[in-house]
């Protein structure tokens, strides 16, 4: 080797794959404001639609008057129930199996419920026009505490299916009733808690919260009546499932739909799903033969798009005297509002909450489910998490720390001693899952030596004492959470969304210069695929990474995938990616031995590059070989150097970690102030560690939001109460606490590059972990649960009912 | 509606235009000046998606008529990078430090840190997090741009940062 032949590692550097701090590629637009949101799109002759929404959480509609409406210069067309009916596009599908009312015909189901859609030249003649729809109401009784939606003599929600004894699910139970699932074994678990020494019971309640992305959802459809095609531009996470709905919602042939997702400011699971909105506007399209543009403001968003959590989950502990637990069992009770349209994989109308037995080695377990409707609003997404597994992350956590308050044991000492052992991977859950990977003893060792564990009890002790002497009024809490995420869905076996295989796809073109494309199924909303899909295509291909194109979002060119969410762009189309990339270099094996006159047996891969086995000086580059592949292939090889793969994972991923939290509560004020966060996370192979550690934050400051102050509530009437900035609760820089993050890395045996996926462990394993916190500050006085969220009056009443306040 | 004669400077470009006296200086630069870098994320004022920067100070541009603008010198994130094309410190310190996920709220919260670093060219820690309390971020946690603000505060003082981030 001579001074300026690369070394191996500077060959490797340059590549800028797997493992590397790269800088992000999107960001050279953002921060010049050059980024390409919906909202931001002007088509020639576009025109804007607007809803008429309910005031009511439940009324008769008696009558729709539009006649002052429609005088409003600049008005074209106001659509209601009574225009889509006849296309039969009154109702839409949910990804639940149920229907959900596009325009309300009879009947209102929630407050800002949409009941008709005014088409006008610009924004401010439709929002006039909205103004003068007169719409006369007959209000009736309102359903909001899901506990009451089966009375007896509850009223009945949904009358377009009341006497529909079957669901999407099996049988219904009452007519408010949506469905029962239930998991594990019943009998086994009642024998284990009858013989159980200790047992623990507890309501905990996840409230309602929203996603709350900064862009609300949006979308432009334009139908060329010439062609017969639709082009509609959206925040959508799925674009390709929204082109299938489309397409067997208006039997439009899908070849003649487009659907492109731009850059999207956020998701979270908000724009996950199909919404009123949507269908509207194509409609109106359809109609006008202009584009149509729809953009929700905030308050729509937060009172009609897409609410998450409102379980309302009865769980059990039976454990023996010494603290090993024996089962779990657990009564869901979840309020999914006035339509059924939780976006989980079909055949799961719970999502993955069987995941409720977490870290633990639970022999047997059991979980049932109910799901109701109220008089709130639709949704059931997601919200940063796979779907319902935050819900089943806090439940389990909340039981571990209450069992271990029963048994005087520590919350840490509980969970080491119930861990599954790493020796027991591949692990089979008693709720049905088999675990990949994992090293949960290590993780939470790690966590309690680096946070200094042992110390942080004594100090608790000695502060406690103090309160008692009356020297401080600050309470401290320790917060221990250790997660199990399940995400990547899904094996095809048991996942599908409306019949699809929820696989994903990538697609690779390696241009004669060594230039690459690659075109995904996926959809980033901000988690930095343009820059990671390429670090996976660098270190697979060994073409440096910025000679890699990655694009998604445009369903035209890009192969089918089931879209972003539930952490699942790593572990399944980050997989079509590899393996994608490895059908072209089992090819450009083939191009080098051929140009280098051996046999494809006789040269093996270096980095970048194929040589000839005991001769590294005699090797043909990947750039070489591009080339080459467009004029010098084999005889019989076909041209070119392309491959596409469609990924069906052959399991889920189990992303783990532990995190652990200091706060220090003031019980006059109520204030909670987070002293400390340490966030260990175990995503196995890391792609990107400074984008792992970004997603790490930014989940966190979503957990820190979800457990400190958020909730979408509603009266008594059916009134939401809150639903804007002013009141919801989105954290700014001052109030966010301060992320500390660390890792361990136990890689997925199953995945091609060993990767779990990350974006959402943050959420999943931060709410358990800052309520453990702020409920231990608290147990020593005889607490033992209190609801989320701590906002300072909840927490200040809690100090109230325990008499600290004199 | 009548319209109303308005003439300001906007990214250092005097624009005239006949405007409804309602149309929000937001929609005004969006849509009738095709500067669509800041956005609109809730219309009341709370979380600066369409902050810009208007007479020397940063104001929420959803929340202020364009006829309320009349006069001003408007600086907008179209109008931040160099006179020579190449990036602002501040721009650069986004990308170098991972102060952004979607960017949404990132031409907001780069065009109100740009004011701030004029209110204090070498701010703490804590007056960082003050000063762009104001505009609010789904996506990153805050503590990447707190860095990418004292990335650019040290590169344009020739000062170096007082406190980490962590």
């Amino acid at each position: 080797m001579n001074e300026i032949t690369p070394t191996s590692a500077e060959r490797a550097e340059r590549l800028q794959g797997l493992g590397c701090k790269r800088k992000r590629v999107e960001d050279i637009r953002f921060v010049q404001g050059k980024g390409n949101y919906v909202d931001d799109l002007r088509l020639p002759g576009m025109i804007f639609g607007d809803f008429v929404r309910s005031p009511y959480g439940h009324a008769r509609i008696k009558k729709i008057d539009a006649t002052k409406a429609k005088a409003v210069p600049g008005v074209i067309a106001i659509l209601t129930a009574a225009d889509l009916k006849p296309l039969s596009l009154h109702y839409m599908p949910t990804l639940a199996g149920d229907v959900q009312a596009v325009l309300a015909e009879e009947k209102v189901l929630f407050q800002n419920q949409e009941v008709a859609f005014v088409i006008a030249e610009t924004r401010e003649a439709a929002a006039d026009a909205v103004e003068l729809v007169e719409v006369e109401y007959e209000s009736l009784p309102v359903i909001v505490d899901p506990f009451k939606s089966m009375a007896a003599d509850a009223p009945v929600l949904r009358e377009d299916i009341k006497d529909k004894t079957d669901g999407a699910h099996g049988k219904r139970k009452h007519y408010n009733h949506i469905f029962e699932w239930d998991v594990g074994d019943r009998e086994g678990t009642d024998v284990a808690f009858k013989k159980a020494e200790v047992t623990i019971k507890e309501l905990i309640s996840y409230q309602r919260v929203h996603p709350c992305p900064l862009e609300t959802c949006q979308c432009v459809a334009s139908f060329d009546k010439i062609k017969g095609e639709l082009t509609v531009w959206g925040t959508f996470q799925a674009p390709h499932v929204i082109r299938t709905v489309a397409s067997l919602i208006s039997k439009i042939p899908e070849h003649k739909i487009h659907v492109i997702a731009p850059d999207i400011g956020g998701g979270f699971g908000n724009k996950v799903g199909a919404y009123p909105g949507y269908i509207c506007s194509v409609v109106a399209s359809i109609v006008t033969g202009r584009p149509v543009k729809w953009v929700e403001d905030r308050i729509e968003n937060l009172s009609s798009t897409a609410f998450a959590r409102d379980y309302h989950m009865t769980t059990e502990i039976a454990a023996t005297k010494d603290g090993r637990v024996t089962g779990l069992r657990v009564h869901v009770l979840a309020d999914h509002g006035a339509f059924d349209a939780c976006a989980d994989p079909t055949k799961w109308p719970a999502g993955f909450v069987n995941i409720v037995t977490g870290s633990y080695d639970f022999p047997v377990a059991h979980i049932g489910v109910d799901g109701v409707y109220t008089n709130k609003a639709p949704g059931g997404v997601a919200y940063r998490c796979s779907f319902r597994v935050t819900e089943a992350a806090y439940c389990i956590e909340r039981a571990m720390d209450i069992l271990a308050q029963k048994l005087g044991m520590d919350p840490a000492e509980l969970r080491m001693k119930n861990f599954i052992r790493r020796e027991q991977f591949p692990y089979q859950s008693a709720l049905g899952w088999e675990y990949d990977s994992g090293d949960y003893h290590t993780a939470m060792k790690k966590a309690m030596d680096t946070v200094g564990y042992t110390k942080l009890r004594e100090e608790q002790k000695d502060r406690q004492a103090a309160f008692k002497r009356g020297e401080t009024r600050e309470l401290m809490g320790i917060g221990v959470a250790f997660f199990t995420e399940i995400v990547g869905a899904g094996p095809s076996r048991n996942c599908d969304i409306l019949g699809i295989a929820m696989f994903d796809s990538c697609e690779i073109r390696i241009h004669p210069t060594g230039a690459v494309i690659a075109r995904m199924g996926t959809k980033s909303q901000g988690q930095g695929h343009e820059t990671t899909y390429a670090q996976i295509l660098a270190t697979e291909l060994g073409i440096p990474a910025d000679d890699i194109a990655v694009e998604e979002g445009n369903t035209d060119t890009a192969p089918y995938g089931l879209g972003t969410y539930g952490s699942r762009s790593t572990p399944v189309a980050g997989a079509a990616t590899a393996m994608a990339a490895r059908k072209i270099r089992a090819k450009a094996q083939m191009i080098a031995a051929h140009l280098l006159e051996v046999s494809e047996y006789d040269v093996e891969w270096d980095i970048d590059r194929f040589r000839v086995k005991g001769i590294p000086e005699r090797f043909k580059t990947m750039k070489e070989i591009a080339w080459a592949a467009y004029n010098r292939v084999p005889p019989g090889m076909e041209p070119g150097l392309e491959a596409v793969n469609y990924y069906d994972p052959p399991n889920m991923t189990f992303p783990f970690g532990a995190y652990i939290c200091i706060v220090d509560v003031d019980v006059d004020t109520g204030q909670t102030k987070v002293r400390r966060f340490y966030a260990l996370d175990d995503c196995g192979t890391r792609i990107n560690p400074m984008i792992i550690e970004g997603q790490v934050h930014g989940g966190l400051t979503e957990a820190f939001a979800i457990a400190m102050g958020q909730e979408i509530r509603y009266d008594e009437t059916g009134n939401i109460t809150g639903p804007s900035l002013m009141d919801y609760f989105l954290p700014t820089a001052v109030e966010t606490p301060k992320w500390e993050t660390d890792w361990t890395t136990t890689p997925s045996p199953h995945h091609p590059i060993g990767a779990k996926g990350v974006g959402e462990s943050p959420n999943v394993g931060g709410v358990p972990c800052f309520a453990n916190a702020v409920n231990d500050a608290f147990k020593f006085l005889g607490s033992t649960h209190i609801s989320m969220p701590h906002d300072n009056w909840r927490t200040w009443t809690v100090a109230e009912k325990l008499g600290l306040h004199g | 509606m009548a319209k109303t004669q308005i003439a300001m400077k906007v990214n250092g470009k005097a624009v005239e235009a006949l405007v409804e006296p309602r149309t929000l200086l937001i929609h005004f630069l969006r849509e009738e000046l095709s500067l669509t870098g800041p956005h609109i994320g809730c219309e009341t004022s709370h979380c600066g998606a369409c902050t810009v920067d208007l007479n020397g100070k940063s104001v929420k541009s959803c929340t202020m008529f364009a006829v309320q603008a009349n006069g001003a010198d408007i600086l907008t994130i179209e109008g931040i990078a160099n006179a020579d094309g190449s990036l602002h410190a501040l721009q650069e310190g986004f990308r170098e430090m991972h102060g952004l996920q979607c960017g949404f709220c990132t031409p907001g919260m780069i065009t109100r840190a740009h004011r701030l670093l004029q209110e204090i060219p070498n701010p703490s820690e804590q007056e960082i997090r003050e000063g762009i309390a104001g505009n609010l971020c789904r996506c990153t946690g805050y503590q990447n741009i707190v860095k990418a603000i004292q990335y650019a505060a040290a590169k344009l003082s020739g000062v170096p940062a007082k406190e980490a981030a962590e």
